[in-house]
């Protein structure tokens, strides 16, 4: 399966819907679409996972690479993931103590609306 | 024993067949289904690593894997033909250490994550990732 990308914004967070697989081949477009996102001003960024079938390590590369660039204007990037398959890739490489991981994404809203 | 070998050329394009591939194998060979992710990703891993490798120093010469039934074990030799530059980090936390380039020493983390046994052998002439996984040998009978 291709890489299927989509954003919207609601409640002040942008939400990036990701479905497919990212890999060395298809994470290109991902961090082209988070690094277009930051140059337009969007620096509270929610990633949803769970229609992602595959990440390996060129997918959290693109990751990181957009939590640096948020952070670089005091932003967040975080995700929204379930899937163990995916999850252990975030543990394995240490990565859950980087991001934030949700649940769902009304659960990240109710999160970020506590921080107001 | 069983071989099935894989050369392609070093495209992205192309990891995601040779991982499709070394799964539809390893399920042949007999590895148990709950493994067979992390036989995808970890072959994933090594020939993304070796596309990498290729285009920054050898992009027209092709990268091989290696698939083998090998007595109860699923094993994947991945090999490429560039000298070794591999980047090494045990403590992947402090996000400000997190370059780009430090990011292409996750591959082989992730592979070590995943695989029940890998072995790296780095050499200036390019490097072998030889993995493997129980299997209980299917395709030898077949």
């Amino acid at each position: 399966m291709d890489l299927k990308l989509d954003h919207r914004t609601e409640d002040g967070l942008t939400i990036v819907e990701v479905e497919g697989e990212i890999d060395v081949y298809t994470a290109p477009r991902l961090r082209e679409l988070l690094i277009d996102l930051v140059n337009k001003g969007n620096f509270r960024l929610l990633v949803n996972m769970e229609k992602v079938d595959f990440l390996d390590s060129t997918g959290l590369g693109v990751l990181v690479g957009g939590l640096k660039r948020v952070r670089a204007h005091d932003g967040s990037l975080e995700l929204v993931c379930t899937q163990e398959r995916i999850l252990k890739i975030f543990r394995i490489t240490g990565l859950t103590k980087v991001f934030g991981i949700y649940a769902s994404v009304d659960e990240a809203k109710e999160a970020h609306g506590k921080d107001k | 024993m069983a071989t099935v070998e894989l050369t392609f050329s070093a495209l992205p394009a192309h990891v995601r067949t040779a991982r499709l591939v070394a799964t539809a194998i390893a399920r042949r060979t007999g590895v148990e289904e709950s493994l067979l992710d992390e036989v995808r990703l970890a072959v994933g891993e090594a020939c993304s690593r070796a596309v990498e490798a290729h285009r920054a120093h050898c992009p027209g010469e092709p990268i091989r894997i290696e698939l083998r039934d090998d007595s109860g074990r699923f094993e994947v030799t991945v090999s490429d033909q560039a000298p070794s530059d591999e980047i090494t980090q045990d403590e992947p936390f402090d996000l400000g250490m997190l370059s780009d380039s430090f990011m292409s020493g996750f591959g082989i983390a992730v592979i070590a994550g995943l695989a029940d046994d890998v072995e790296v052998f780095p050499s200036p002439k390019g490097t072998d990732i030889r993995m493997s996984w129980p299997a209980n040998g299917r395709l030898t009978s077949l």
